[in-house]
């Protein structure tokens, strides 16, 4: 037997004994004969731990961006994540439960998880907010789904919207018979509101903020237009960071406020798992999608915590609960809150402003080096730069030098395909960036 | 118990951030004051209190788990380890600078297209339901393709809610189909409810009474003559490892829960992942991007559909294929015999004293009625008390048509000890209901709090640190 | 208790009849059978259902309930008290507890509704 199994091979035959069998085969009678043809798995095993963690070693070798300098975000961000996360985060009795379905053995889980929640509301300013989401892009499509619930109507989007996350929109609402409205940005980087004021019968509008250009969006200006439409403002937030500088979407009014926190304690692992983040008002609470985790008294009057508002979701609703959404992302969630408790007040604050300075000082640098900034609007940690010239080429010849500068946008936008998204984290030093701009420079 | 909120105390540090010069450029109107519910707590502080935290919890790693069709087997240690080795790369490096990662989704995806026998894999799904959204979106964008607009998904009643919930949220209408006396899809049922209108149907194999639709084939073959498809909800695959491609049952859709399955540890409520399988005439529609081998390198091209960013929760696909690596074939085939063996084993000795919902022969779990018992207890007293004998309950009430179902699925990584001691536990507890009911009815006596008020926090919800302190002013 | 003023459906919702006008709510028996109620769901004010239409969902801690309107109609007005109290409809289904009231658009459908003396049967069956 596997390591993993605690029974010999003597209970094997007792056990069988037991249940009148012979052997292991008749275990399986109740699956016809004719169905159990070619099963055999051929896959070779490797017993020996050392050779399975050689294996996997012997992958890793097959990477080669460990030497290089990354100044990419554009829906990830390179943040440090302070030890005791992961010291913590990785005790078996935060890693290995299932969802806290017992809340009497599950308080840990619970309490850090309502820790997240508030942590949550508050760096978007909204009154509630959940367990978590699978990431961002399906948070943002949920809150599209939500918004529909509230009132019915067209989806509008701004195309400056993570464009992953557009297109994660856009199957979602096509398959609820929603056509997706895409509302231009303006020259300097914000939604072009002539358009947004263009529309009726809309339900909700769902810009990034910030964009995808790293752009500060005018939420004030937004919610004029979308308030005398009756329309709700929806935010996605992508580098979730941003929110401990700048002024929370509910400040502006906003019906939901969705997105991603990564940033948030969870190492960038090629994408995944990360943890979406949905963040509402109190009204709108039973329109939610997700777990949430309320406060309550035990039966003697102590304090505790478990799984409420339950009776929105599949288990119990089933075919008309408000997502489909069953395992979240918890762990990820418990990390979330460990990190921003360690951070705490000033240190997260500190940290966004030290963001920030990196990106304005490498926007100053690139600026005095004669490149272009594409757009004026203020950002936070990335910004664009036109590079007057193919930046995919441009992108490659830098990384020749040792460099993975930024995001090519002519992926997603054909009209900026001498663009650059540019990226710029704690993780990135001044002398790096300094550096950066040197070679920037020198390929121009 | 307290919240970290409480140990906050202005001036206290639980990380250092340099401070640095340098312009800011965000305009006065748009910033916004320090955040008041942010506490400010030291490292040490912050150490204990998650630590003692999580001392309140039951986990896996502390003891037997029997939460039916969640398959909480143990998840081995250094499948930690290994993916420690991937945590670094961002998702948008050009795919010369990550072959290892990307040959991490290959050898994944190679490896469950050999396990259920299907033709192609999507990685992306972070969890069941999504999978099984990605599922039924690949169906109906074959259909759209063909100018097909069924609006039909069948359902059979023992599902779990995440079914009819995906078909709603996949715009399709749920039909639910009746289970038959020996707890499987009423055939006859089902061919009255099969038309054209159909786009597939969902079917849990073994279903989660942990029995096995034997008429399976049957049912695809009927599906296949109206141009249905048959989706497979894979979150009871750990019956059938080895002993069953999936590919050979006539599904042509199944996502798997690497999570369960194949021994991630669940995280309390996640990450998980939820692989979709197809076969071969769907593939061209599962949602992008797909992973593709030129000239020995990988890489990713984009495709319609996306459902989420990126690639798919990476790290959870490096420990399922860690585990898969590490017991290859034959011990693959050994975890499905040995959970089977485990169930079987535990149902036999429980049948002495509590009724089995269904007489039908089972897989790897089972489920009691309350019927022994109901007239003294509920299953909700029992599952508490067994909180105090040191298990975690099986899954309760659920499925539905089963009255005051326990849902027990053992999995193969526990003993015959723990299996006898679990059921002597059960049967004292029956003892208890007839001797001293009280103590039932009011359990659990040694958990770190006792039952809780689910109705008071549902009619006035506290939901964050903030709305609580606002209650208290 | 079942009042022998009001009509009642076999699923459990009672209705008052008062000119053009008919009160709607869920039945003693519906509010035990789903425990403790924490959440009404309202439908809006001035929407039109037919009868056996979803007019509203009652949620417990661990189910949840569509009510059918009994009769066709328009939402005249809806029970906001239950917005803040839901358990009002475990505590006084017939009276406090109500849900909406409705505009009768046929007052025809009326005798297509069980009397308190049926439906008692129904019950206790």
């Amino acid at each position: 037997m596997s390591r993993y199994i605690p029974i010999t091979q003597r209970d094997r035959e007792e056990m069988l004994k037991a249940l009148g069998l012979s052997s292991g085969e008749e275990l399986f009678s109740s699956i016809p004969q004719d169905l159990r043809g070619k099963s055999e798995i051929k896959i070779e095993p490797l017993r020996s731990e050392a050779a399975l963690k050689e294996y996997f070693l012997s992958l890793s070798r097959q990477n080669s961006f460990q030497d290089k300098k990354v100044f990419l975000g554009a829906g990830a961000y390179y943040h440090y994540i302070p030890y005791a996360v992961d010291y913590l985060a990785s005790r078996s009795e935060f890693l290995t439960p299932y969802t806290p379905y017992q809340p009497e053995v599950s308080q840990g889980t619970l309490a850090a998880t309502f820790e997240f929640q508030t942590y949550m509301a508050a760096l978007t300013g909204l009154e509630v907010a959940n367990a978590s989401m699978y990431e961002g892009a399906s948070a943002t499509a949920e809150a599209a789904l939500m918004a529909l619930r509230i009132r019915r109507g067209d989806i509008a989007v701004a195309r400056s919207l993570h464009p992953q996350y557009r297109q994660v929109l856009r199957t979602y609402l096509e398959k609820q018979g929603v056509e997706l409205v895409e509302i231009p940005f303006r020259e300097d980087g914000r939604v072009d509101l002539n358009s947004l004021k263009e529309l009726d019968n809309l339900s909700a509008f769902i810009v990034g903020y910030p964009n995808f250009f790293g752009v500060i969006e005018d939420l004030e200006a937004i919610q004029g237009v979308l308030k005398e439409k009756g329309a709700l403002l929806v935010t996605s937030t992508w580098e979730a960071l941003s929110l401990a500088l700048l002024k929370p979407p509910g400040a502006f009014a906003a019906s939901i406020a969705a997105g991603e926190a990564q940033s948030f304690g969870l190492p960038l692992a090629y994408g995944g798992p990360y943890v979406g983040f949905f963040a509402t008002l109190k009204k709108y609470v039973w329109k939610m999608p997700g777990r949430l985790v309320g406060m309550t008294r035990d039966s003697q009057g102590r304090r505790g915590f478990v799984l409420t508002l339950s009776a929105r979701e599949q288990h119990i609703r089933r075919g008309r609960a408000t997502s489909n959404i069953c395992s979240n992302e918890a762990w990820c969630a418990v990390r979330g809150a460990i990190y921003l408790s360690l951070l705490g007040k000033k240190g997260l604050r500190k940290l966004a402003l030290l963001n920030h300075r990196r990106a304005v000082f490498a926007s100053e640098l690139l600026s005095e080096a004669g490149f272009k900034l594409a757009f004026s609007a203020p950002f936070f940690n990335e910004f664009v730069v036109d590079l007057g010239g193919d930046a995919e080429e441009f992108r490659r010849r830098l990384l020749e030098r040792g460099f993975v500068a930024g995001y090519p946008l002519g992926r997603d936008y054909p009209e900026l395909k001498n663009h650059l998204l540019l990226t710029f984290t704690e993780m990135n030093s001044r002398q790096d960036i300094e550096a950066l701009v040197r070679e920037m420079e020198a390929l121009k | 118990m307290r919240l970290i909120f409480e140990y906050s105390k202005a001036g206290k540090e639980g990380f250092f951030v340099e401070e640095e010069e340098g312009k800011e450029i965000i305009p006065e109107n748009l910033l916004r004051p320090e955040i008041e519910v942010l506490p400010e707590v030291s490292e040490r502080e912050v150490v204990s209190h998650y630590l003692r935290l999580s001392a309140l919890n039951y986990s896996v790693d502390w003891g037997f788990y029997p939460l039916g069709s969640c398959t909480m087997k143990y998840n081995p240690k250094i499948n930690e380890e290994v993916a420690s080795f991937f945590t670094e790369a961002h998702p948008l490096l050009p795919e010369e600078l990550v072959q290892g990662y990307l040959r991490v989704f290959k050898e994944l995806e190679e490896a469950l297209k050999e396990i259920t026998g299907l033709d192609a894999f999507t990685l992306a799904p972070a969890a069941g339901a999504h999978g099984e959204f990605t599922g039924i979106i690949t169906v109906r964008n074959y259909l759209e393709a063909r100018g097909e607009r069924r609006e039909v998904v069948l359902i059979p009643d023992s599902a779990h809610g995440t079914n009819p919930a995906t078909a709603a949220l996949s715009g399709f209408r749920a039909v639910e189909i009746p289970s038959d006396e020996k707890g499987m899809i009423d055939l006859e049922k089902f061919k009255a409810a099969l038309n054209e209108k159909v786009a597939a149907l969902m079917i849990t194999n073994p279903n989660t009474l942990g029995i096995f639709e034997e008429n399976i084939k049957e049912i695809s073959r009927l599906l296949h003559e109206v141009g249905a498809f048959l989706y497979m909800d894979g979150a009871n695959m750990n019956a059938l490892l080895g002993q069953v491609k999936v590919a050979d049952l006539g599904v042509d859709v199944i996502h798997l829960n690497l999570h369960k399955t194949f021994s991630t540890p669940h995280g309390g409520g996640g990450p998980g992942s939820g692989p979709v399988g197809v076969v071969e005439k769907l593939a061209p529609y599962l949602p992008g991007p797909r992973l593709v081998e030129s000239n020995g390198l990988l890489l990713w091209e984009e495709a319609e559909g996306r459902i989420r960013s990126f690639y798919g929760n990476f790290l959870v696909m490096v420990k399922a294929l860690a585990y898969i690596k590490e017991l290859g074939g034959e011990g693959l085939k050994e975890v499905s015999e040995i959970a089977v063996l485990n169930s079987r084993y535990l149902r036999k000795r429980l049948e002495k004293k509590f009724k089995v919902a269904y007489p039908t022969e089972t897989l790897h779990e089972f489920v009691l009625s309350d019927e022994t018992f109901r007239d003294k207890i509920s299953t909700l007293d029992l599952a508490k008390r067994l909180l105090d004998y040191g298990f975690h309950p099986p899954t309760v009430y659920f499925p539905l048509i089963v009255h005051g179902a326990l849902m027990i699925e053992p999995t193969e990584t526990e003993s015959r000890e723990t299996l006898d001691r679990f059921a002597e536990a059960m049967e004292k507890i029956l003892d208890e209901a007839e001797k001293d009911p009280e103590v039932v009815k009011t359990a659990p006596h040694s958990t770190p709090v006792g039952r809780l008020d689910e109705v008071g926090a549902a009619r006035k919800p506290i939901l964050t640190w903030t709305q609580y302190k606002e209650k208290q002013d | 208790m079942i009042p022998d003023e009001l009509y009642y459906t076999e699923s459990h919702e009672w209705i008052r009849v008062e000119g053009d006008k008919a009160t709607v709510g869920i039945t003693d028996f519906a509010q035990r059978e789903l425990q403790d109620i924490v959440y009404v769901e309202l439908p809006e004010v001035g929407k039109k259902v037919k009868k056996g239409d979803v007019l509203c969902s009652i949620d417990s801690v661990k189910s949840s309930a569509e009510v059918y309107a009994p009769i066709s109609g328009k939402v005249l007005q809806v029970n906001e008290a239950l917005n803040e109290q839901p358990e009002l409809v475990n505590k006084d289904s017939y009276g406090e507890g109500w849900l909406v009231v409705l505009k009768l658009e046929d007052p025809g459908e009326i005798s297509s509704l069980l009397s308190a003396s049926k439906y008692r049967e129904l019950v206790e069956e």
